[in-house]
């Protein structure tokens, strides 16, 4: 992990629940599967309402999208258990979601899968911050940077290295907690 | 201990627990589906091996549900997944679409997805299939690739839902490594009156509490109110537990628990032994509130999300396009027979679809007369919609076959669960969650309707 990263961000509001982050009609890609993994990126974030949201999070006919670090509201994640939605955001190139608060099923995801840092802010950024400034996400001490300001973040504590590891197995056979492959 | 403290105590080979430890807990049931068991299959075979097997093949249950009836060539290819996996590791629990073991799952679009197209092994719905056949026990612990999972905290189980990577790791190793969360103690008293049902429960204390008011929680329901509700009343409130971010919602055992599932694992062969939690006299709760269920009204949670709480009676001014009754939520025996009552002899004014949870709910519509006609002629000859192929459909949108999906920004109010954006298919479509009285009585006027008025 990058001890830092600086990138332009993408801004929601509260209850981004994961039918905006990954449509239902997109759920019979398995995203075990490299290219339908792929394909789950090109979707993330498709189920926004156009009317709220005219930047596209990916662009028509891209893969990827521009955005590696997210803002959000209360409630990030919410809805249903799939691991589809951490999936497509980090296939689509998302290295963290920084958000007032998140659902638990899916901060777990976060964790399990290692495809993103879900960052509690605990503040209201996304009432500060647009989608296209730049940000500065420092990993060393966990502080965000925008718009010339500082934010301290809410350390990740005991699931910060499960992700620093890439995820449950990763860190599961690291620490001994499962036989190495 | 609360219930939740005590089941994960046992499950984790701990006397005591306390709210914030994380433990490893030993997992009774793991259940899968179509959406999420191919991914989760994918993981267990990254992970451990293309020969390893699974930790208990009478653990884990699959029960293809979510994308079945769509001529979607990759959901039909999923069911197919699980079926190699299911006979590859012999898997004793596994609810087929077809009957052919060694056969392929292909959705007829020519026959139209009214018509039955499934085999008999098919169940339905998992949460409501877990209850029918026997793999809700009290005291033990169930987790699901499913956020409706909770819904097993009906029968005194610890049960929560789970992603494809955690849901692999148990298929490995039997275990999981979670955190003992708060308890929020729902103590209900009365019972509820006519034309109230355990919907109007769950959405009322969701519209107390918020849609994220139970986050990282466990809800527990109790008190002397409780007595009074069946277990079909129950598996509605558990089953919404994770709309107010619930970890889990769970009832007490008593009498009316013990009874369903000593009916139901003894009808299915499946494992009867188990040791309920009871009330401890010490429970410590981070909220702790008491509810008159006597004194609820006919409640509606408005668009986009469950917690946008109102009064059937005050919401007249909405109108509809199209009612909707399904789901393991609001696609009960029960529900239909209640949706039944108010259009029963009448017909509806909006599109209306109804897509019953499990064959069991299918079989029972049939067989049920009043009047020398069965439920399912009495609902089809008010207008509804009928199909013979329960499962998912249109709660959460799926592929756009699917039936009773809303493939135009039209408004419909629905005996489902979750309402944000999208959520039954098109983005701006709007979805109001109500009890199947309500739905009923709205389907007959076309806007929201307070069902009292029908009774």
């Amino acid at each position: 992990m990058a001890h830092s990263i600086t990138s332009k961000v993408f801004v929601v509001r509260d209850n981004i629940d994961t039918d905006q982050i990954i449509p239902a009609q997109y759920l019979a890609l398995v995203p075990t599967i490299a290219e339908e993994y792929e394909k789950l990126g090109s979707y993330a974030l498709i189920g926004l309402p156009d009317d709220q949201y005219p930047e596209k999070f990916v662009p028509e006919g891209g893969m990827k999208t521009p955005y590696q670090i997210v803002i959000a509201g209360r409630n990030f994640g919410c809805g249903s258990s799939r691991e589809h939605a951490p999936i497509a955001l980090g296939a689509a190139g998302v290295e963290a979601v920084v958000a007032e608060s998140f659902a638990r099923i899916f901060f777990r995801n976060c964790v399990a899968t290692g495809e993103l840092y879900p960052f509690d802010s605990g503040l209201r950024l996304c009432d500060i911050v647009k989608t296209g400034d730049e940000a500065t996400l420092d990993f060393d001490h966990d502080t965000l940077t925008v718009n010339g300001n500082t934010y301290q973040l809410k350390p990740l504590g005991d699931v910060r290295p499960v992700i620093d590891a890439g995820g449950l197995f990763n860190y599961a056979r690291k620490s001994g907690m499962i036989a190495a492959k | 201990m609360t219930l939740t403290e005590k089941i994960l105590a046992r499950a984790s080979g701990k006397t005591h627990v306390r709210p914030g430890d994380n433990v490893w807990v030993n997992v009774d049931v793991l259940m899968t589906h179509d959406v999420c068991g191919p991914g989760t299959i994918g993981v267990f075979k990254r992970e451990f091996g293309a020969n390893a097997k699974i930790w208990d093949r009478k653990k884990v249950v699959i029960i293809p549900d979510h994308y079945i009836f769509t001529a979607d060539a990759m959901s039909n290819r999923n069911v197919d997944i699980l079926r190699d996996f299911a006979n590859e590791q012999g898997i004793e629990y596994f609810y087929d679409v077809i009957d052919d073991p060694k056969g392929h799952w292909r959705f007829d679009a020519a026959k139209g997805n009214g018509q039955r197209q499934h085999g008999s092994h098919y169940s339905g719905v998992c949460h409501s299939s877990l209850a029918l056949k026997g793999h809700n026990r009290p005291g033990e612990i169930l987790f699901g690739t499913d956020s409706h999972t909770c819904q097993s905290g009906a029968f005194n189980q610890f049960a929560t839902g789970i992603g494809n990577t955690d849901a692999g790791f148990i298929l490995g190793t039997g275990k999981l490594l979670i955190k003992v969360p708060e308890t929020m103690r729902f103590f209900f008293e009365g019972a509820l009156p006519k034309g109230l049902m355990a919907k109007d429960v769950i959405l009322h204390l969701i519209g107390e509490i918020g849609f994220d008011g139970a986050t990282y929680r466990a809800m527990q329901f109790e008190g002397p109110g409780v007595a009074s509700l069946t277990m079909d009343d129950r598996m509605t409130i558990t089953n919404m537990a994770i709309e107010a971010g619930g970890k889990n919602g769970i009832f007490p055992c008593d009498q009316t628990t013990l009874d369903y599932v000593n009916a139901r694992t003894a009808e299915n062969g499946t494992k009867n032994t188990f040791t309920p939690a009871d009330i401890d006299a010490d429970q410590s709760f981070i909220y702790d509130k008491t509810f008159d269920i006597s004194a609820l009204e006919p409640t509606v949670a408005c668009h986009p999300d469950p917690g946008q709480r109102k009064l059937a009676k005050e919401m007249g001014h909405v109108a509809l396009d199209r009612a909707y009754i399904g789901s393991c939520t609001g696609g009960k025996t029960s529900d239909f027979l209640a949706f039944a009552e108010i259009v029963r002899g009448k017909t509806v004014k909006i599109d209306t679809f109804g897509v019953p949870s499990t064959t069991r709910v299918l079989e029972e519509l049939k067989a049920t007369q009043w009047d020398g006609k069965s439920v399912w002629n009495i609902l089809a000859d008010a207008g509804v919609r009928l199909t013979e192929n329960p499962g998912c459909a249109a709660c959460l949108g799926g592929p756009v076959d699917t039936f009773g999906r809303m493939n135009a920004p039209l408004k419909c109010i629905s005996a489902t669960n979750r309402n944000f954006p999208g959520r039954m298919g098109h983005k701006e479509s709007q979805v109001f969650l109500a009890s199947p009285y309500t739905v009923a009585a709205s389907a007959l006027t076309g806007k929201i309707t307070d069902p009292r008025e029908f009774i």
